[in-house]
């Protein structure tokens, strides 16, 4: 990754832009939400998924209110939290707290149950729900979180997703990678796909960002295919960006 | 007044089979029976029109393989579908996405 002559205009062909404004929303009251794909109440068969990023939910749950005691089976759960203290309970007995700047990641596999609570009496808590389609069914369950440390994300893309448990960040059962960035404004840089026959999907999570010739805002969702690199560039202070790049075939 | 769609869940964890026949059952116009394991979803399947089968967590390929055709031989347009996620969060847009599927 560099700080990149970005002159030189790169033109996108296959991508699809969600803008913040076309996701779906559920205001439960104690939770509200957005959807950037059908899930729940939420249907829109334009809207089904990118390869196997399935759902991408931006979750904001009251104070002391939660997702109670609930299933999943087969699919690889990934939560980041943006604001808040989140409590998770599982059917595997762990009883943890995740804060902004960790990840958790489950593999429901054959079965789980598990809530999560924001943690906070004074503040909402504030975190992304990402459901990728595994790579195999009937997997053992698992969880596990980390915490990243925020300095590696300062204009650089920082890994915190791979399918390899010896890697950077936290693991699942698909050839997915997750980066996020935190850059400057008017920083460049580039991002190359890992695997061929990938996608990548671009979710701006604070700021205004340039992806190719392409605009994005804050929430805006961008994903791209047939590519092997895309170049970022940020367009206001602080702008963070998470990258996930995804099979984009079952 | 809409037909009643009828769905036949399988999975093999029974509090995520109890739940997802829950889900199924609260929508007016679906009504859901689960199965644990293949034979019992085989009796049940020729006693009933179902248009659409669900196919959850712990079915090995070998058990969906035989599953599959066992439905498609007695009803060749049933709609059969991969159930991801164990609960609410897919559940629906499967299966609109099936019956959508199945109209055009």
């Amino acid at each position: 990754m560099e700080n990149k002559d970005s002159t030189k205009e790169e033109v996108i062909t296959n991508y699809i832009l969600h803008k913040a404004n076309t996701r779906g929303h559920a205001n439960h009251g104690w939770l509200e939400s957005y959807h950037t794909f059908s899930f729940a109440n939420y249907h829109n068969p334009e809207r089904m998924n990118f390869g196997v990023l399935r759902v991408l939910n931006d979750d904001r749950v009251n104070q002391g209110m939660g997702f109670g005691k609930h299933p999943h089976d087969d699919m690889e759960i990934i939560s980041i939290p943006l604001e808040g203290d989140l409590e998770h309970q599982d059917s595997m007995g762990n009883t943890t707290v995740i804060k902004e700047g960790d990840i958790q990641v489950m593999s429901a596999g054959t079965g789980i149950f598990h809530s999560e609570y924001n943690k906070n009496k004074d503040q909402l808590v504030k975190f992304l729900q990402i459901w990728i389609y595994p790579n195999q069914k009937n997997v053992t369950p698992r969880y596990d979180q980390i915490t990243l440390d925020l300095k590696d994300r300062h204009n650089k893309l920082q890994q915190i997703l791979s399918p390899n448990p010896e890697d950077a960040g936290v693991w699942i059962h698909q050839d997915a990678w997750f980066h996020i960035g935190k850059l400057d404004n008017g920083f460049s840089t580039s991002y190359q796909l890992k695997k061929a026959g990938n996608g990548i999907y671009a979710f701006v999570l604070k700021g205004d960002f340039t992806i190719g010739t392409i605009a994005l805002n804050e929430r805006d969702g961008l994903g791209i295919w047939d590519t092997n690199e895309i170049t970022i560039t940020a367009n206001s202070a602080d702008a963070e960006i998470l990258l996930m790049e995804v099979p984009m075939k079952l | 007044m809409m037909e009643t769609t009828n769905i036949l869940y399988i999975g093999k964890h029974l509090e995520i089979l109890a739940t997802v026949v829950r889900l199924i059952n609260s929508n007016n116009n679906w009504n859901g029976v689960g199965a644990m394991n293949d034979e019992v979803a085989k009796e049940i399947f020729q006693k009933r029109d179902f248009s659409i089968v669900l196919l959850g967590s712990g079915i090995q390929r070998e058990s969906e393989t035989n599953l599959c055709s066992f439905f498609k031989i007695r009803k060749p347009n049933i709609i059969i579908v991969q159930h991801y996620g164990g609960g609410s969060g897919l559940l629906k847009s499967e299966i609109l996405l099936a019956l959508e599927c199945n109209r055009n």
